[in-house]
């Protein structure tokens, strides 16, 4: 399809009235609120529901939140998430609790934050916290460990408490 | 063999009686008669059984077509009609001529209702869908939903069927009775009472199929429970196939718990090589790293089970001190070699030995292919051959005395005499008298059978190929890092003469390599035969040439494998 091109009228070819109504917005702009911050000197501050990075949670009273049932392993399209199950042996330490990650690593650089990871977790342990610059000085100080998650994310206000009655 | 019990080999059996039903409004013909599970005796077809027969799947728990029928679970309830009958007990007819069909007013388990002629089943009605949605809802209230932490979750009828047929919402408010959890039934099982549904499968395993009378349901009503009898641990040989039969997580393998997720597990064919039986099993495996064995339905082997002693029997596969390098001997020890330089210069020694200077002692683990290579050097140096026999106790179900999966397969390729391990003395005598100068030795430690490390000491080579390290391959001229069944494909003959075949579920490790592969290179270059340049051609050749195997093919042999002449 062939679109007819608009015949330019005459001021319109003469080009001024349009520089003149561009520079009453930069007028406007020079004088009014600065939109710009001085990063990262000046943070910025992150809105809710903002999805920085994910961090697993603790309960009230300690406990790892996370019962290793792999679905956000399964479900991170960046293949991010890579966590190892305890296996048989009892852990003594965990007490009541029957089945937490022996290991849980989320490695940052592959992590695109879509937050697949807290939607699909069944028992609200891992977050989409709003930490969104994440460095590092080399890959493998990037690959986050369960104990980094876990201090990183803090406790959550758990209604349920999963193992507090078990 | 002749008195082989294989189902295929059996006469055909007499005429059956067949009557013609309709399941949801498809007519079909079905036997009137079907052997009983257990007894074998023809007992009345059921709604379920014809059902299945055209692949109408009819949802259920309790129900499992090698056990006796239970009809507790109520899941499998179908509507159902008859031909009606007029008070002069003619049926009655429509006005097109069809017989008119009188509904039954109740519905009806379909495991447990024998069919009739003219019957009609409905398995997808309205109220049929609705009474499996109320079975469902009885069945969740007391259950824990702890799908999370649950090892079934993934391969759980309670869930498939939820999602199929259940409600999203639960109307219970009231307190769920809870049940003991994580009991110890046994030393490979752990019970969780609330997530049982009691369906009773593994109740009828055990006392019908094993002959142990261990689990019951104690208590009644709401808390009725399972367990085990009180003071006896639930401990024979069979206990994992409970886990297998229980549609829920209620019963969970001690090995298997909390390894994996089983959505993550890579699932292949394959079998069990720890005793003479065969039995067909699936691997789970993730990441080069096999976590699991699960039996595979072969009717003539091992119908739908396999016994605790085989199916834990794999953590050596994944031992760390497995043999991953070519070696060569030095004057100081062992050094890493590579393929190219092994292959040549043994080719080069085994070419310059003398007829007679050579022996070979096989292993009944191996392949099929790879005796039959074995079988083809022997063959060029008249080598005296044998392998290792292992025996052990038997049961009546499946375990067999001969804890070889192969024996079969190293008799009929020539390598193995009729009395295996009877060649291993003149052997030994061989090399203590200077005869034997070389020595080929594949998957077995023979100073444990007679030929002692001072005896392997005289040999001028002795090339072994092993995947474990052992004082054998300590003392090798070369060790040939081979491969364990999981990481390669082949046959395996059991003790009834059935070649089955088993895939590759694994990647060899590091410079680990299939003893066929290398074996045809060696083959080659030493008797100049050739023929074979992959698995279905060396099972092909092994065919042609071996009188045993004689009109096998790879692609007939399928997934439930053929008989030998044996």
């Amino acid at each position: 399809m062939i679109v007819p091109r608009k015949e330019l009228s005459f001021w319109e070819r003469m080009y001024l009235p349009t520089i003149w109504s561009g520079f009453k917005v930069t007028a406007r702009h020079f004088v009014g609120k600065k939109v710009t911050m001085q990063y990262p000197e000046e943070k910025w501050t992150v809105p809710p529901g903002y999805r920085g990075a994910p961090y697993l949670v603790k309960d009230q009273e300690g406990r790892t939140k996370c019962v290793s049932c792999q679905l956000c392993e399964f479900v991170c399209p960046p293949k991010a998430i890579r966590i190892t199950p305890p296996g048989p042996a009892a852990v003594a330490e965990t007490g009541n609790v029957e089945k937490g990650p022996k290991e849980f690593d989320i490695n940052m650089l592959r992590c695109i934050f879509c937050g697949y990871c807290q939607e699909v977790c069944p028992e609200e342990a891992i977050f989409l916290k709003q930490d969104y610059s994440l460095t590092g000085t080399n890959r493998k100080e990037m690959i986050f460990n369960k104990e980094k998650l876990l201090a990183l994310g803090g406790t959550h206000q758990d209604g349920i408490q999963k193992w507090k009655n078990k | 063999m002749s008195a082989t019990t294989t189902t295929d080999q059996k006469p055909a059996a007499p005429a059956v009686e067949t009557i013609t039903i309709k399941v949801d409004g498809k007519s079909i013909v079905v036997p009137k008669t079907t052997p009983d599970p257990i007894t074998g005796k023809p007992v009345p077809t059921t709604m379920i059984q014809a059902c299945a027969q055209i692949n109408v799947d009819v949802p259920h728990y309790c129900y499992h077509p090698k056990l006796p029928v239970a009809g507790n679970c109520r899941m499998c309830l179908v509507e159902f009609g008859t031909p009606a009958m007029g008070p002069d007990r003619k049926p009655v007819m429509n006005e097109d001529g069809t017989p008119k069909i009188a509904k039954s007013p109740r519905p009806a388990i379909a495991c447990a209702t024998p069919i009739s002629p003219g019957m009609e089943i409905y398995t997808n009605t309205a109220g049929v869908l609705d009474m499996r949605k109320g079975v469902l809802e009885f069945l969740l209230i007391n259950h824990p939903l702890d799908c999370p932490i649950c090892d079934q979750a993934g391969e759980c009828k309670l869930q498939e069927y939820s999602v199929e047929h259940g409600q999203s919402t639960s109307r219970f408010v009231e307190e769920k009775v809870h049940k003991p959890k994580q009991v110890d039934l046994g030393p490979r099982i752990v019970l969780d009472d609330e997530r049982c549904i009691l369906c009773s499968r593994c109740v009828r395993f055990s006392k019908d199929i094993v002959g142990d009378d261990a689990l019951g349901f104690v208590n009644r009503g709401s808390y009725n429970t399972l367990a085990a009898y009180p003071g006896k641990p639930f401990d024979n040989n069979y206990t994992l196939n409970t886990v297998d039969l229980c549609p829920v997580g209620a019963l969970t393998s001690k090995d298997f718990r909390f390894q994996m997720r089983v959505w993550f597990l890579k699932e292949t064919k394959s079998l069990c090589t720890s005793c003479g039986t065969g039995c067909n099993t699936v691997i789970g495996s993730r990441e080069e790293k096999m976590l699991r064995y699960e039996p595979r339905q072969n009717d003539a082997v091992n119908s739908t089970w396999m016994c605790d002693y085989g199916r834990l029997n794999y953590k050596w596969i994944n031992r760390e001190d497995r043999l991953i390098r070519v070696l060569k001997k030095t004057s100081t020890g062992h050094e890493t070699s590579n393929w190219n330089t092994a292959v040549k210069e043994i080719s080069e020694t085994l070419a310059k030995a003398p007829a007679g200077s050579v022996a070979l002692i096989g292993s009944a683990r191996q392949t099929n292919e790879e005796l039959f290579l074995l079988s083809r050097l022997a063959k060029k140096f008249a080598a005296m051959t044998d392998s290792v026999p292992r025996t052990g106790s038997s049961d009546k179900l499946l375990l067999s005395a001969d804890r070889n999966p192969n024996s079969t397969g190293a008799k009929l390729t020539g390598i193995s005499p009729a009395e295996m391990g009877s060649n291993i003395p003149k052997i030994a005598a061989g090399i203590s008298a200077g005869t034997i100068k070389t020595l080929i030795v594949f998957g077995e430690d023979v100073t444990k059978v007679g030929i002692s490390a001072e005896l392997l000491g005289r040999l001028q080579n002795l090339i072994v190929s092993d995947v474990l390290p052992n004082k054998t391959t300590a003392l090798a001229t070369w060790v040939l890092p081979g491969c364990a069944h999981v990481e390669k494909r082949g046959t395996f003959t059991n003790i009834k003469g059935r070649v089955q075949k088993f895939m590759k579920a694994l990647e060899p490790r590091d410079d680990a390599r299939p003893e066929w592969e290398f074996l045809h290179e060696l083959v080659y270059n030493v008797t100049g035969q050739n023929g074979f340049v992959s698995m279905e051609g060396l099972f092909n050749e092994m065919t042609r040439s071996v009188p045993g195997f004689e009109g096998l093919i790879w692609s007939g042999l399928g997934d439930g494998g053929a008989n030998a002449k044996i």
